[in-house]
């Protein structure tokens, strides 16, 4: 894995191009800057400056190459390149809060911005005016909603909120595409219905993920658990209470294992098991330096004691990659069926590239199914 | 000068109950949730049956109820089992509980925390040292972030 430090500020949101040599990023102000891989070095090519607040959200569509971004000024724009610059669009939301995350559907005709107005804004492209426009998903959302992620089929929208729950939408926009077939989460799709509605577990959703199928959506909340509801299989959703600080984000790298990472600054790897539905804790993703032991005097020992109440000659330095909490995770390579290698950014600025396999054979006990 | 200078009445509105986007918590039927059997317990405790005896005070806890009399009474017997065990045995105690166990335990504790009587917080302080253990910082998340709590 590798490991590089853009800033010194939180990384407040990236994404990646297609081919993965551009990554955008946030970093934390009102712009977006655009660094390529050179080498080793990331050299930045672009600044994106149109927003007035803080950018929450950024996401980059592979085909079509446009970046969109929204951010707390409860604006969102869509970057087209023209030559060798990236021209704004403005999106108007009609929200009257910041937004707070942003994603490309999977086709690339729409995306859908999740404000803290408590409502989803979806935006297709409207040819006749040349202009985007949106629409809003808003009953039955009672508070922010903070993650957003599409299934496969183009349609169906996943939305963790603050009111502690985590949904699923239809965003089916008549103008745009066809009726969509019948899913694993039902059939009847017109636009902001709710084909599932999480219970059970308390707490923030802070990120939510569609399985590569589609038929599985994971959760992970602040109250420290992790959840996989599946489609079809109504009122079974398997938690997980972990015993680590709250996860923020959530990804499967395949159909059946989850990467999550959150505030304890590393990546926690999950199995879920269909039969027994069932998640379960798989391993630790993160391989600490190997500090070299000092010994410690008995003057140290003795100061330890005075000052922290304890012998323990263990440093108050975190041994992860990451040294604060991990804010998003993104897939690289091999999409969510069959994931190569992922990437995480966190507050404190730094960006790491894990590459699953190596991560494989340094923890034995590891086994992504 | 307006009239109004004298009064300051409207100071003390509560503004937030006028809210019509006022998140209310979902009402779950919790009229049923009586607390843990305080009879059991207590015959319990009596025959020297520590272990039993957490294991009957963790039943039924008040959670879903808005009566502050059943979660007090709740608090004080919970109280009084945790309080009657030997400190080497509380680490066997907790490794008997299962997960939910150890978070409704937690639950407790830092109840308990909030009013302290004599001794109840040194007693206390040596369970939240052995739940800790067993639950991890994700038991403390929990019992910050549960919206219905004992």
């Amino acid at each position: 894995m590798s490991y590089h430090s853009f800033l010194l500020e939180p990384i407040s949101c990236h994404a990646w191009n297609k081919d993965r040599t551009q990554i955008a990023l946030c970093p934390n102000n009102h712009e977006v800057h655009i660094y390529k891989k050179d080498g080793s070095n990331w050299n930045k090519i672009h600044v994106l400056k149109e927003h007035n607040g803080q950018v929450t959200g950024i996401d980059w569509a592979p085909e079509s190459n446009r970046i969109v971004t929204c951010g707390t000024d409860r604006n969102a724009y869509v970057w087209t390149l023209k030559g060798d610059a990236w021209k704004p669009t403005l999106v108007i939301l009609r929200i009257n809060r910041a937004a707070r995350c942003v994603k490309w559907s999977p086709k690339e005709n729409k995306f859908a911005v999740g404000s803290g107005s408590r409502l989803i804004s979806v935006c297709y492209f409207e040819q006749d005016n040349d202009w985007w426009v949106c629409k809003h998903i808003k009953k039955p959302i009672r508070s922010t909603i903070l993650c957003l992620d599409w299934h496969p089929n183009n349609v169906l929208l996943a939305a963790g909120s603050c009111d502690f729950k985590c949904r699923i939408f239809s965003a089916y926009i008549k103008e745009v595409e066809e009726k969509p077939a019948p899913t694993a989460w039902g059939s009847k799709m017109p636009f902001g219905e709710v084909m599932f509605e999480s219970t059970g577990t308390a707490g923030w959703v802070h990120g939510v993920c569609f399985s590569d199928s589609g038929n599985r959506v994971a959760w992970a909340s602040h109250d420290s658990t992790v959840a996989v509801a599946e489609g079809g299989k109504t009122a079974v959703c398997a938690s997980l209470t972990s015993e680590t600080l709250p996860l923020l984000c959530v990804t499967f790298i395949t159909e059946n294992s989850l990467v999550a990472a959150g505030h304890d600054c590393y990546p926690v790897l999950f199995v879920y098991d269909s039969n027994k539905a069932a998640l379960s804790f798989g391993g630790k993703l993160d391989i600490p330096k190997q500090s070299a032991q000092k010994g410690m005097s008995a003057r140290e020992r003795f100061q330890n004691l005075d000052k922290k109440a304890t012998t323990d000659s263990k440093e108050a330095v975190l041994e992860s990659v990451h040294k604060n909490s991990i804010s998003q995770i993104s897939i690289l390579n091999g999409g969510k069926a069959q994931c190569a290698k992922f990437c995480t950014t966190g507050m404190d600025g730094g960006m790491t590239i894990w590459d699953v396999k190596t991560l494989e054979s340094a923890m034995k006990d590891l086994k992504i199914v | 000068m307006s009239k109004n200078t004298v009064s300051d009445r409207f100071r003390k509105v509560d503004v937030d109950e006028y809210d019509e986007n006022k998140f209310v918590d979902e009402e779950d039927g919790g009229e049923n949730q009586l607390g843990p059997d305080e009879a059991e317990v207590d015959s319990l405790i009596r025959s020297g049956n520590l272990m039993g005896a957490l294991q009957a005070v963790l039943k039924n806890p008040p959670i879903n109820t808005k009566n502050q009399n059943v979660k007090e009474r709740a608090e004080g017997l919970v109280l009084k089992v945790l309080s009657s065990f030997k400190t080497s045995d509380i680490e066997k105690a907790v490794q008997s509980l299962d997960k939910t166990g150890v978070d409704l335990l937690m639950k407790y504790i830092y109840r308990g925390f909030e009013k302290p009587s004599d001794n109840s917080s040194a007693i206390l302080l040596q369970w939240h040292e052995k739940a800790l253990s067993a639950g991890g910082v994700g038991s403390i998340v929990r019992v910050l972030t549960a919206r219905k709590t004992v």
